[in-house]
């Protein structure tokens, strides 16, 4: 459920309303629209979903319903350095929970919260085709290999 | 039509094109067990997720098990609906199912009503094997002023989402989340409350399991009865006499009328009446309105809007104060049935009786769930005293009557009581789709033209089709008239008031499909509409069974204006049986 409530300024619903219209307005189009809304806004708050719902002429449940069904949408803001842990097979069995957990403890999230000064912001995926140096982590762009639960604090400290 | 011959259990067929397995097998006499899949025929509405996969069969020369309410039939193909390998995936599928379902069956709300319950029984599930230690969904729940939200309970078989997007175009409910969170909810998970809901509960009657039912106020209403300091008095809307037999094993399309009343006074009701009364009051009240409106129309008058919109259906003003709030001075300000009985009730009756408005308590028997919430509008109680204390659906009347051994078919016929109980063929066809515009019409054509009607009988007014259209000659005026049954209907007729293409002097709208009688509120029908159009049946033959079919004939209705009220729209009644609308839209804040 969403807990944060955002006011939109009228350039952000200016800015659905022109996504909506490169569109054309269709309501088939609802995932491409809500894929450059979430470029835009970072993430896709309930507001951003009422106006693409007025837009479109998709109920606003249906949106909803859309963005909690597909895991690339996400109704949390990201921090400024996204913090990604892949829990694939690969990373999985060679001890990639034991880091997450390290990411856990360091930060004091759980997967899909941000810290209070919008810092980081910790969440997990499936496999970013990168088995060879499992386990692997992602911070923004950039890619840590092998990674072991005692490096998680160094990793941290580079964004400082 | 292309046909295609295909065998199914052995058996030869001949199907149109495009048939699914399902259908083809239910002609030769194969019932294939089917959970999820909904079909509402009149309507043209099919519900088939394909999700359950209760009804999978063996396809010759295919590698899966092939679901048959989803799967079309091909030339020559070879069906099999019962081997070892179907019912062991069918049982499979039941105890996944079941796996995370309560197992609170016994004193579950739709317990002998349930869909997965019989199919529990049917596929003889004797054993839930691995529940000891299987994770189950849990999901908190919902109560809002109509209807309950259980969402443990549901099995995704997304009937409702079908009812509530595709019939009646409300979108209040999606498919959300996935995995064990899935659930069918509102947007951002909201309470229903605060959702674009309008309590038509066409998603309650469709459940198939107890995920979504009425807020029970039959505990309210014995309380009430319990109580020596106060007066009871009862209300039965025209459809629920229609219906409420069929929960006693009787015929759908009994009427029960008679053995109701009975049944309502061993419940210890002091005084039964009928809201037929109060709708042949509303016929007097929207009829006058109507006419006024209409004649200042033909004289050029501008503020005169047409068409007038019938206000009798609590669904359907929830409906247009959500999303048409541009609209709200189009419909009719007359209040529903329900609310003027209780207006009258409270004021005129209390009097009659000398008891104190607080001592009297009004319950309403409706096919309704909105009418739950109607009760508790604001707008609609004086100092906190509600003129409509409770309002119980058909069902919840039919298990109160169980509940206090009474067996409707062994009872004798009574009679409603005076002065609120007398009611003419006008106000009994309110249940039904059509019904309200054909009272209207009655009295409207002998008020403007001063002449008596030769025939009573529109029948271009009736019938079942979503959306109809009749021109009734008003000793040379034609009036145009529009119907609507369905709230996805009514957003036809209502785009087109709204872009000013209408050219109708008069819509009537019922939310539910069929009207009050295939009510969110009703006894379940499963998709089956012989049962309204049995229930529509019944409503007419009482209309013409009654010696007064005309509502300004009904010499109570007379009396209450001599005696209270003066004239129709006279100020004391607009005081007591009119209303106003609001704006409900939902509105984005957005910061300058």
């Amino acid at each position: 459920m969403s807990t944060i409530k955002i006011e939109l300024r009228n350039e952000d619903v200016a800015k659905i309303k022109e996504i909506c219209t490169s569109f054309k307005n269709d309501p088939q189009e609802l995932i491409n629209v809500l894929h450059s809304c979430q470029e835009h806004f970072g993430y896709l708050p309930a507001e951003v979903q009422e106006v693409v719902s007025g837009e479109l002429g998709v109920p606003v449940a249906k949106v909803y319903g859309v963005v909690t069904f597909y895991s690339f949408f996400t109704m949390t803001p990201k921090g400024k350095h996204p913090i990604s842990i892949c829990l694939g097979t690969a990373c999985y069995v060679r001890g990639a929970e034991k880091v997450l957990d390290e990411f856990k403890k360091e930060l004091g999230l759980n997967v899909g919260q941000v810290t209070k000064d919008n810092k980081f912001s910790l969440s997990s995926l499936r496999c970013v085709g990168a088995c060879g140096l499992a386990p692997v982590v992602l911070v923004g762009e950039k890619t840590y290999g092998r990674v072991a639960p005692d490096d998680v604090r160094n990793i941290l400290k580079e964004y400082e | 039509m292309e046909t295609i011959k295909l065998t199914i259990d052995n058996k030869e067929v001949e199907v149109p094109n495009g048939t699914t397995i399902q259908k083809a097998a239910k002609k030769l006499g194969i019932d294939i067990p089917i959970l999820c899949y909904m079909e509402l025929k009149d309507m043209n509405i099919e519900n088939k997720p394909g999700g359950c996969r209760i009804c999978v069969v063996e396809v010759q020369k295919r590698r899966n098990l092939a679901p048959s309410c989803s799967t079309n039939c091909e030339e020559g193909m070879v069906v099999l609906t019962h081997t070892p390998r179907v019912l062991n995936a069918r049982r499979t599928v039941m105890e996944f199912i079941l796996s995370d379902h309560p197992k609170d069956c016994l004193v579950c709300a739709k317990s002998g009503n349930c869909e997965l319950q019989s199919m529990a029984h049917r596929l003889g599930i004797r054993d839930i094997p691995g529940q000891e230690y299987a994770a189950m969904s849990t999901y908190r729940k919902d109560f809002s002023p109509s209807i309950i939200r259980d969402l443990d309970k549901c099995i995704m078989c997304r009937r409702c989402e079908t009812m509530c997007n595709t019939v009646q175009t409300v979108g209040a409910l999606s498919a959300v989340n996935r995995g064990f969170m899935a659930a069918v909810a509102p947007a951002f998970e909201q309470n229903l409350e605060f959702s674009t809901c309008t309590y038509c509960g066409q998603c309650v009657a469709v459940c198939p399991t107890g995920a979504l039912t009425e807020v029970n106020h039959v505990p309210n209403v014995l309380r009430a009865l319990a109580d020596p300091t106060k007066t009871v008095i009862v209300q039965t809307a025209p459809a629920v006499r229609a219906a409420l037999g069929e929960m006693f094993g009787m015929k759908p399309g009994t009427l029960v009328t008679g053995k109701m009343v009975t049944a309502l006074r061993s419940l210890g009701f002091d005084y039964i009446f009928d809201t037929d009364f109060a709708a042949d009051l509303t016929i007097m009240e929207e009829g006058t309105e109507l006419l006024d409106r209409l004649n200042r129309h033909l004289k050029g008058d501008k503020t005169a809007r047409m068409p007038i919109l019938t206000s009798c259906c609590p669904g359907w003003v929830n409906f247009f104060e959500e999303y048409f709030p541009d609209l709200k001075e189009v419909p009719s300000t007359a209040k529903s049935p329900q609310q003027m009985f209780g207006a009258i009730a409270k004021t005129y009756f209390a009097d009659k009786i000398k008891v104190d408005r607080k001592d009297l308590v009004v319950v309403s028997i409706m096919p309704c769930l909105a009418k739950k919430y109607e009760c508790q509008r604001e707008e609609f109680s004086t100092e906190g005293n509600r003129d409509v204390d409770f309002s119980i659906s058909t069902r919840e009347l039919g298990e109160f009557i169980k509940q206090a051994n009474i067996d409707l078919n062994n009872l004798q016929e009574g009679e409603f009581d005076d002065p609120l109980g007398e009611s003419t063929g006008a106000g009994v066809i309110f249940g039904t789709t059509g019904g309200v515009i054909e009272a209207a019409v009655r009295t409207a054509y002998e008020l403007q033209t001063g002449k008596k009607l030769e025939r009573l009988d529109f029948t271009e007014l009736r019938g079942f089709e979503g959306v109809r259209s009749a021109t009734i000659d008003f000793n040379g005026l034609p009036i145009n008239i529009g119907i609507a049954h369905g709230l996805g209907n009514a957003r036809k007729l209502l785009d087109d008031v709204r872009s000013g293409k209408s050219q109708f002097h008069a819509i009537e709208v019922m939310a539910c499909p069929g009207g009050c009688i295939g009510g969110g509120g009703q006894p379940l029908h499963h998709g089956d509409s012989e049962i309204i159009k049995a229930r529509a049946a019944a409503i007419y033959a009482e209309d013409k069974s009654k010696p007064i079919r005309k509502s300004h004939e009904n010499p109570f209705i007379i009396k209450l204006y001599k005696e209270f009220l003066g004239k129709p729209n006279s100020e004391k009644a607009h005081h007591l049986l009119h209303t106003k609308y609001f704006d409900k839209k939902k509105k984005i804040i957005v910061k300058q």
